[in-house]
């Protein structure tokens, strides 16, 4: 297939243009194939016929495994074209820059050995002995294969090589001390590749593998440690990165994924929305934009049949019941600027007016007193790219007070949920500034 | 503004209209700009009325409708004296000719400034009552008998209350032939039977069963659909666009380049806006690519302390303030605006080498004309204008940048193309109403009564960029910038009006309803109440007090007052703010109250406006401009503001410039003064210059906040704020 | 290619799937009643019934309007409802610019279908997606009342 980006940038029009008149997701359909999965400890090897027409690529397409690994969420910045770096990371030490992974020899990455690259992603370690920011997953890609990480490689390294030099990073001392991540390294890098489970089947392997290595979900699902490194023993049990509650995806029933039924998961994962289970926002919608959605219904079933076998945790808010109701009298001003700039789009019930996107019944985020992802979408807006549709909601900062916005929220989530919303004035303000 | 008052001397045109009937029009003698547009100009075979011999009288519409009623108003004039009724006319837009559809006041054939029932009072009757005259002397040359024993009413002339009739129709080759008659009777108010009674428009059913026309729906044989990116910061230009992948969007025709713009058509708006984006436009910024709003606010801070052009000065103000028992001084701020009328800029074109038509709801027909002309080559007579019908206007399409634009886009197609602008176009591009910087200081003695008035206003000149012959005092004032600070209702003993000249980088302005009443009286009004408040007198009757000597103020002020039951308590938070003008030529007086939440939500409750506009002439339609455009301004002092960074306009559609909606509409009650022999009134733009002081005042009486800075409630008020 | 019943036709159309119906009903089928005010669903100039539901067409895409009745401005007299609303709409003379109205007279003729009385409050919940520029409000208000009396 022709190696030309045209899913990357959500904010790339071109994208938009070419599934705007579906000629992507037409050309997926057309490369029905049978492959084979390699998993290379163990020479662990899967037939599998695909017998769905939308499973196109071979696992070791690096096209199809640099968006399974998502490379172009953080490589991207918005407005930019893919990979070429520049996209702001915000930390608590300061702000540092993702690097533009074109294979541009002054700027780039044009001048990495494929030893270099595999250490790169394995081991944190890069050009010339560079130590990586850990803000770059290669505590998950430390999973990946080699074979993996090179077809990544070669992918990108066919991609036109564009000179785009990023700001230098701003962290402040001693975080500017590249060389104290060996320290970091030692703690919190496993430095293996993955191990498949022969006690479960391919279809299970394969999900952790997406899971685990390409798809780095822990790296904003799983809880960190003091250190920033991701709390093993908590794996996916939701934590807050960015402003934005990465929820529970465990399968516990109550807090995690546990009540949703294979095909709504398949579904929410696909498209980013689900029936009574809201659509995606936030780094949720830029990673199927940017990602799940050119996955394979075969390794998006592999990865629900995965998640179905992560150990229940009870963290984070309770998911929500469609059918849950409030009572109580709603605040006056929350209906009034529900009504003014919501009801639009999501109708005074929140069930949605014109498209499934808009239908909250059942979002987590609605369920969430605290408001975490509502208080981000209304300061920030979402996009979220399906194969066939944009799907926007602009932020709303820039005309309704704080004191407006918290209503609005707290009247959605006492109406959807039934719970005792307590977003205030001061949540949105600092939201603002997230 | 000193408004033309109607005149028997007015110089009417009559003559037989093309294939046989009447047209009947007329010219204002005494305008420079419309002599030497006669002079140069043919014989126009069209006018206000034509009546042709098949019956059909057409009414042609000199002023435009954007929603004002003026179509409907202006029938009226015409109708009343013309002996017709308003179902047995049809009206048309009048094509550019300055000759014979100048308004007056306005210096050119434009709608704007509330002036164009006043320009149309005279006139229009005068044209009427001619057509009428010698239609009557048609027929009693025809039956031999005394004009005086004939009767004309609904189209037709009798002998006599019962005889038999002609039809305007059958009369209307013949009394093209007789001489125009030098003086015609006007009727007496007192016999009207269409002015001053309440007249269903004659644009209503098109727009309640969705078959009128406007801009956005022209549909020509032949015609593709396009739209535009501008360069997003003033007087930059086009750097780089993906050509390829514009055009491989399904639907797409053609990719047009401009120095600063870049078009995409296509077979439809979807094609082409999804061809825009995947265009992905990319901007060399050019020199204003740093311009911000707290760049522009300082250079307008800086400037204020010049003294500007003097516009009005009377005794010493300064002195008297200097030896008041008090003083005050405040500075008043009002943010750029932009127009955001519900229907988004939109052009039709078809250049031809020969000649180009135009369909475009335009305020200003001939500068529409003009501006094809110039970026095609074309004469301006070889630009036929098809006036539409406009979804809202305010000012924003008295500019013809976007026809520009257009004309440049439409001369490379060989086809007729429509060219929207998305909303984020339409706001970001938008030609914006200035920011206004103002400093008054005032003197209370004793009494409690004003002995010395300043006021200096900081601002852009949209005079001095539209229309240079509208400036006065030899170029050194835009008199719009004191408009409705000169010329209170009141008295001041000492008065001082400043204006500073200060353009903000990288923003052009331009016109916005209620021009520069709506700025004026803002803060004229506003600081009136601080002094009211600092005297420790009620704000009605401190106005009273100082509008002892002028009656109508008096007489809207008190009609309000009493309308509204100022005085009568309220509960805790809740207050009543007032406002009084006189602008437009007409006197109103409006009361609003509201509520202020512990939260800083303001709830607008109700409002009662009392207005004098001198004649009426479609009451109903009198009531519906002073709603509407009282509700126009409290949106706008409510939550309007534009603002930039790094030269780009932030705000982009309607949910960050967000407009007052249903839940937020004040009951709006209107209370006419009948007063038909005072000089005749605009109304179209009083409500909305009365609405940001009134709502201020109310503020203040309902929490003890004084607020002079426009928007209020985007975080003034609130514990938090917005930003 | 779609097919799209609009005021009880069907019409086949060969437009993008993700084509807002806005757009297919002034731009290919050259129904022009129905506005474009601000594509993004916060003005409500664009409002036509989908299963006598008053829905935003300028986020309503063609693929997501298959199998249900689209009705719009040019039709909406044809119901009870919408004939009421048109002729308290004349009857008040709610207009000005009238761009707007359109939708709004969707939106109030939805809402006399769900709430034949509707209180003040049942028209702010239903029409405060509905802006006026022209600030008709006052009046729209009226409308809806006398509708639902009539």
């Amino acid at each position: 297939m022709k190696k030309k980006q045209f899913f990357f940038d959500r904010k790339n029009p071109k994208t938009f243009a070419r599934f705007g008149s579906l000629p992507g997701y037409r050309r997926v359909s057309q490369e029905t194939k049978v492959f084979c999965f390699f998993f290379s400890k163990k020479k662990y090897v899967l037939p599998l016929l695909l017998l769905s027409s939308s499973l196109a690529y071979a696992a070791d397409n690096g096209e199809y495994l640099t968006r399974a690994a998502d490379c172009a969420a953080c490589h991207t910045k918005p407005g930019n074209v893919p990979f070429t770096g520049g996209r702001a990371i915000k930390l608590p030490v300061g702000t540092i820059y993702s690097p533009n992974i074109t294979p541009d020899k002054d700027t780039g990455v044009g001048n990495y050995t494929d030893d270099e690259w595999v250490s790169a992603l394995q081991r944190g370690v890069g050009h010339n002995g560079k130590y990586l920011y850990p803000a770059m997953p290669y505590n998950s890609y430390t999973l990946m294969s080699r074979q993996d990480a090179l077809a990544i490689k070669s992918y990108l390294f066919s991609l036109k090589p564009v000179h785009n030099q990023v700001p230098a990073n701003s962290l402040s001392f001693p975080f500017n001390q590249r060389w104290s991540l060996w320290f970091w390294n030692q703690v919190n890098n496993p430095a293996h590749r993955f191990e498949p489970d022969t006690q479960k089947s391919a279809d299970w392997n394969r999900g952790a593998y997406l899971v685990q290595a390409l798809g780095h979900c822990g790296q904003c699902h799983t809880p960190r440690n003091w250190m920033q490194g991701l709390k093993q023993g908590d794996q996916l049990a939701g934590a807050k990165q960015q402003g934005w509650l990465a929820y529970n995806i465990t399968s516990d029933k109550t807090h995690g994924i546990g009540g949703w039924s294979d095909a709504d998961l398949r579904q929410y994962l696909s498209t980013g929305t689900a029936p009574n289970h809201g659509p995606a926002s936030g780094p949720m919608a830029e990673a199927i934009t940017d990602s799940l959605r050119y996955l394979t219904a075969a390794d998006i079933a592999a990865i629900v049949t995965y998640l179905r076998d992560v150990p229940p945790q009870t963290s984070g808010p309770p998911a929500l019941l469609a059918s849950a109701k409030t009572a109580t009298t709603p605040d006056p001003l929350g209906v009034h600027v529900f009504n003014d700039a919501c009801a639009g789009c999501h109708l005074p019930d929140g069930q949605g007016r014109q498209s499934a996107w808009a239908s909250l019944a059942g979002d987590h985020s609605v369920g969430d007193p605290a408001g975490t992802n509502m208080l981000q979408i209304l300061a920030h807006g979402s996009e979220l790219r399906t194969n066939d549709r944009l799907v926007f909601m602009h932020e709303f900062t820039r005309s309704y007070t704080n004191e407006e916005l918290a209503a609005a929220a707290n009247y959605l989530t006492t109406t959807l949920s039934g719970r005792d919303s307590q977003v205030t004035a001061a949540d949105i303000a600092a939201a603002r500034t997230e | 503004m000193t408004y033309m008052a109607p005149t028997r001397r007015n110089f009417l045109k009559v003559g037989a209209a093309l294939g046989g009937g009447l047209i009947v029009g007329l010219r204002m003698p005494g305008n420079a700009r419309a002599e030497a547009a006669e002079a140069n100009a043919p014989f126009a075979p069209n006018a206000f009325i034509r009546i042709t011999p098949d019956g059909k009288i057409t009414f042609i519409m000199s002023h435009t409708e954007v929603g004002q009623g003026i179509y409907t108003s202006a029938s009226m004039l015409l109708a009343e004296e013309l002996e017709v009724g308003l179902d047995q006319i049809e009206v048309e837009p009048a094509p550019p000719n300055v000759a014979l559809y100048i308004d007056p006041n306005l210096g050119e054939q434009a709608t704007g400034g509330s002036t164009s029932t006043i320009a149309g009072w005279g006139p229009l009757r005068i044209a009427g009552a001619t057509a009428r005259t010698m239609l009557v002397q048609a027929a009693a040359q025809k039956w031999r008998v005394d004009p005086a024993t004939c009767v004309a009413a609904r189209g037709v002339v009798r002998r006599g209350a019962n005889g038999g009739g002609l039809t305007y129709g059958q009369l209307a080759t013949a009394a093209a032939a007789l001489p125009v008659p030098k003086d015609v009777a006007l009727k007496p108010p007192s016999a009207f039977t269409l002015i001053g009674t309440p007249q269903k428009r004659l644009d209503t059913p098109g727009k309640v069963n969705g078959s009128l026309q406007f801009g956005m729906d022209v549909q020509i044989p032949g015609m593709k659909i396009g739209t535009v990116a501008a360069c997003p910061v003033r007087g930059g230009t086009l750097r780089q666009i993906d050509e390829e992948a514009a055009r491989a969007v399904p639907g797409v025709i053609d990719v047009v380049k401009l120095d600063d713009a870049v078009a995409v058509i296509g077979d439809h708006y979807w094609a082409a806006i999804t061809g825009l984006r995947a265009a992905a436009a990319q901007w060399h910024d050019g020199p204003h690519g740093g311009v911000s709003t707290a760049g522009i606010i300082d250079a307008l801070k800086q400037a204020s302390d010049s003294d500007g052009f003097t516009a009005l000065k009377r005794g010493d103000p300064h002195a008297a303030i200097a030896g008041a028992a008090k003083s005050l001084e405040a500075v008043y701020e009002l943010p750029f605006l932009s127009h955001a009328p519900m229907e988004p800029i939109n052009t039709t074109l078809h250049v031809r080498p020969d000649g180009a038509d135009l369909w475009v709801g335009t305020q200003v027909p001939p500068r529409a004309q003009a501006a094809v002309a110039k970026n095609t080559g074309l004469k301006p007579e070889q630009v036929t204008v098809h006036n539409q019908y406009m979804g809202g206007a305010f000012g924003r399409r008295l500019d013809v940048d976007s026809i520009e634009q257009a004309a440049r886009i439409a001369k490379n197609l060989s086809y007729p193309v429509k060219l929207i602008w998305s909303r984020e176009e339409d706001i970001t591009q938008d030609l914006l109403r200035p920011y206004y910087y103002d400093r008054v200081a005032a003197g209370l003695d004793a009494d409690g009564k004003i002995v010395g008035w300043t006021h200096r206003t900081t601002c852009s000149w949209v005079m001095a960029r539209w229309a240079p012959p509208g400036m006065k005092e030899g170029g050194k004032l835009d008199p719009d910038t004191v408009e409705g600070a000169m010329e209170t209702p009141y008295d001041f003993p000492a008065q001082l009006n400043q204006t500073v000249r200060s353009e903000p980088d990288g923003v052009i302005t331009a016109w916005w309803r209620g021009v520069g009443p709506t700025h004026n009286i803002f803060v004229v009004e506003g600081f009136v109440d601080e002094l009211a408040a600092e005297a420790g007198i009620d704000p009605v009757d401190f106005r009273r007090r100082l509008a002892a000597r002028n009656p109508r103020a008096l007489g809207v002020l008190n009609l309000a007052a009493e309308k509204s039951g100022w005085g009568r308590k309220l509960p805790k938070g809740t207050g009543r703010g007032v406002s009084l003008q006189f602008a437009f030529n007409s006197y109103v007086a409006t009361v609003l109250e509201v509520s202020v939440s512990d939260r800083g939500e303001v709830a607008l409750h109700q409002a009662h406006v009392a207005a004098d506009v001198g004649p009426v002439v479609n009451p109903d339609t009198l009531r519906a401009q002073l709603q509407g455009g009282l509700i126009f301004g409290l949106s706008m002092a409510m939550f309007n503001e534009i603002t930039h960074a790094n030269g780009r306009v932030l705000q982009s559609n309607f949910h960050d410039y967000r407009v007052l909606r249903m839940n937020e509409a004040p009951d709006v009650t209107v209370h006419i003064v009948d007063n038909p022999t005072a000089p005749i009134g605009g109304v179209g733009e009083a409500g909305t210059a009365s609405a940001s002081a009134a709502l201020a005042n109310a503020i203040f009486a309902a929490s003890g906040r004084r607020l002079r800075r426009i928007p209020f409630a985007t975080g003034q008020l609130a514990e938090t704020g917005r930003s | 290619m779609f097919e799209l019943n609009v005021n009880g036709q069907s019409h086949q159309v060969d437009v993008p799937a993700d084509m807002p119906v806005l757009w297919v009903l002034r731009d290919v089928l050259g129904m022009t009643g129905t506005k474009f005010g601000c594509g993004i669903a916060q003005c409500g100039a664009c409002t036509v019934h989908a299963d006598g539901d008053a829905v935003r067409s300028c986020l309503l895409t063609v693929a997501d309007a298959v199998g249900r009745q689209i009705t719009t401005i040019e039709a909406i007299g044809g119901t009870p409802e919408g004939a009421r609303v048109q002729k308290a709409w004349l009857d008040l003379e709610v207009v000005q610019c009238g761009y707007c109205q359109s939708g709004q007279i969707m939106s109030a003729a939805a809402l006399l279908k769900r709430a034949p009385k509707p209180t003040d409050t049942d028209i702010d919940d239903a029409m405060s997606g509905n802006i006026c520029r022209c600030g008709t409000y006052v009046r729209i208000r009226q409308a809806i009342h006398a509708a639902a009396e009539a």
